[in-house]
């Protein structure tokens, strides 16, 4: 990643860092860092590693081999609570034996900074956050979104170099998840401190992040802006981890100019962009975003340029704006996954209809099997 | 009334159901401390012949040896329940936090094992150890500690010793308990926020703690004031505790009249010292015996 022009030091530096627990490697000789000021996820399945990495640049875990580097400055040997870093935990942490104001004060009153000081601080803290007035509550007359807020305002009143976010959203419902997203990049872009968040959920990764690295196996998939990861993906796995994506698997039957094509075991021909290099015969897999397709009730409406392909409808997934239907692709009997257009049109189809589809082969991505992941 | 028909069954089952306990309560505890506190308050002016009086409680006043034992009691005790809880910190701190599955049980069962053996035989035990031709005095004696073999029962720290050794295990049960339920990324989060191990513990843990440290203080008291057997035989006659006037009153002198003033005397003693700590740590009766 290119350090920012005006802070020369990256706010996080992870050089060649590793961790293993036994004979599992959480964390595999990893390196990336972070600018200033911008907002970072981690996105990965669970036990990808991306806990022991959180934990290791907050100093809970010290890392076998590798450095860590908090505003240019090496964390080796320093202690969770020397760091200039702050910590939001999965289920927030709250201190119950304290009211709202003392959690926002705690971390100031062990800094020595006096009452009416750390009183001032932590009540202009939780304007900030608007929570006005809240500092005499307890924990637990709060809300879920509330809560978050204090948690993120108990941190962000030490004015740390680094935020860390272990998944803090998870415990919310749905609706609250929701809102809570766009408050935290809200709050993000009000605060100007570097974010490093931890996700499982990729679209909390692709709304929030300014640059995303997808974990697996303890090392990177790939690194870069979420629409780099939606429309570029480096390797199947991200392909197939960030975003809804059709999955087609077969064998390469054809190399033509800028494109592969695959044929399925069923003989079914698609056309898509190759990633990485590709031989003829060789196993492959497509991967075919659900809004890449265009649908038609007949052959001669799809774009004639396009590769034309049938199915019969097998079920309605309507979900408002998100609406999508599974075709059963005729030939293959393979799975598809279409997104209804936002037109309303095709708002009328049944199950058990017959139609026809396309997709613009640039939008399809074939790699090779067997290579990484 | 074809709705009272199963409240009415309900009700009856509830009963049966409590029937032993509340007998229990009611012929073991109630009865008999209501007979005690009726000749507790009577005077015997002549073989068999009683009047209503409050001579005995006088005399609890007026004689300063009753009260000095009675004040030495309280105090030993409370020195007894606060070394038990430094003792058992740690070991409940290990059991909760440190050690892991059957590390955990194991060294709660360590705290156990003594308890399976009987109080008499375990203070015996001591006796063997501490007297002055014991283990520990000719031990000391080889080991060129000392000239002669010195006589360690019949102090006031040997009736600590013995006082924490047989209160430890109820210190440490109510403590491993409050510490299990303390979610160890308050504490993570209380370190990572600045705070050093001092901090964590006077801040996080110990507010945390605090009705399991109370119920644990509560038990060990009432356990420790009530105690005959340890001081009795660690202390031997210079022991001065209280429960061994009680014994005096009722079967050397056969003054029920006076034994009887005196066991309220403690229990309101007692009763006393748990709502002072209940007090001073700011927690609440029905919260703590949760804990215990």
């Amino acid at each position: 990643m290119n350090t920012s022009a005006v802070t020369p030091t990256a706010d996080l530096e992870v050089d060649a860092v590793q961790k293993t627990f036994g004979n599992h490697t959480a964390v595999d000789r990893l390196s990336f860092s972070v600018p200033h000021c911008s907002f970072f996820s981690i996105l990965g399945p669970s036990g990808c590693g991306k806990t022991t990495l959180l934990r290791m640049i907050a100093g809970f875990i010290q890392p076998d081999a590798g450095d860590i580097r908090i505003g240019g400055r090496s964390m080796r040997g320093v202690a969770p609570n020397q760091r200039p870093v702050n910590m939001v935990f999965q289920q927030l942490a709250l201190f119950p034996m304290m009211s709202v104001g003392e959690n926002v004060a705690f971390g100031l009153a062990r800094r020595g900074i006096g009452k009416a000081e750390r009183t001032r601080k932590a009540h202009a803290m939780l304007e900030r956050v608007g929570l006005t007035g809240s500092a005499a509550k307890r924990v637990d007359e709060l809300s879920g979104g509330q809560r978050q807020r204090v948690a993120i305002a108990r941190s962000m009143v030490l004015e740390p170099t680094l935020l860390l976010l272990d998944e803090p959203l998870g415990a919310l419902d749905l609706k609250l998840r929701e809102h809570m997203k766009i408050e935290l990049k809200q709050l993000q872009a009000a605060f100007g401190t570097t974010f490093v968040y931890i996700t499982h959920d990729q679209s909390e990764a692709l709304v929030l992040s300014d640059h995303i690295g997808v974990m697996n196996h303890g090392r990177f998939e790939q690194l870069g802006t979420p629409q780099a990861l939606y429309y570029e993906p480096a390797t199947p796995f991200v392909a197939g981890f960030v975003g809804s994506n059709n999955r087609i698997t077969g064998r390469i039957q054809a190399l033509n100019g800028g494109l592969a094509t695959l044929e399925t075991a069923d003989g079914w021909l698609i056309e898509a962009r190759p990633q990485g290099n590709l031989t003829l015969g060789a196993a492959a897999t497509a991967f075919v975003r659900p809004e890449a397709a265009v649908l038609a009730r007949n052959a001669q409406s799809l774009p004639a340029a396009l590769r034309p392909h049938t199915g019969c409808v097998e079920s309605l997934l309507f979900d408002g704006a998100n609406s999508a239907i599974l075709v059963r692709e005729t030939q293959s009997r393979v799975e598809f996954r279409i997104a209804l257009p936002q037109t309303g049109q095709f708002s009328d189809l049944v199950t058990g209809e017959h139609i026809h589809f396309a997709f613009d082969p640039d939008r399809a991505l074939c790699f090779a099997d067997g290579v990484a992941s | 009334m074809t709705d009272n028909g199963p409240l009415w069954q309900r009700r009856l089952f509830l009963a049966l159901l409590l029937a032993p306990a509340l007998l229990w309560l009611l012929l073991l505890i109630v009865l008999p401390h209501v007979d005690l506190a009726l000749v507790s308050f009577r005077e015997r002016v002549a073989p068999r012949e009683y009047v209503a009086s409050v001579a005995q409680y006088t005399t609890f006043f007026t004689e300063p040896l009753y009260w000095n034992v009675f004040v030495r009691t309280a105090i030993l005790s409370a020195i007894a329940t606060g070394i038990t809880l430094l003792v058992a910190f740690p070991v409940a701190w290990t059991i909760a936090k440190i050690a892991k599955g059957r590390q955990a049980t194991l060294l709660f069962m360590v705290c156990l094992i003594p308890f399976w053996v009987s109080e008499t035989v375990r203070t015996l035990g001591w006796m063997i150890l501490l007297r002055e031709s014991g283990v520990l005095p000719s031990l000391l004696v080889k080991l060129g500690l000392a000239a002669e073999p010195p006589e360690l029962l019949y102090h006031d720290a040997t009736i600590l010793v013995g006082l924490v050794y047989t209160s430890l295990l109820f210190m440490v049960v109510p403590l491993v308990n409050s510490l299990e339920s303390l979610d160890n990324a308050l504490i993570e989060a209380a370190y990572d926020l600045g705070a050093n191990g001092f901090a964590v513990l006077q801040r996080i843990v110990i507010p945390h703690a605090a009705p399991g440290i109370t119920a644990g203080c509560i038990v060990v008291f009432m356990l420790t004031l009530g105690n005959y057997l340890t001081p009795n035989l660690l202390g031997g006659t210079s022991s001065q505790w209280f429960t061994e006037q009680i014994y005096n009153q009722f079967i050397t002198r056969f003054n029920w009249e006076q034994g009887a003033a005196f066991g309220f005397l403690l229990l309101g003693l007692s009763t006393f010292m748990v709502w002072l700590g209940l007090k001073a740590s700011g927690q609440r009766f029905a919260d703590v015996m949760q804990r215990a």
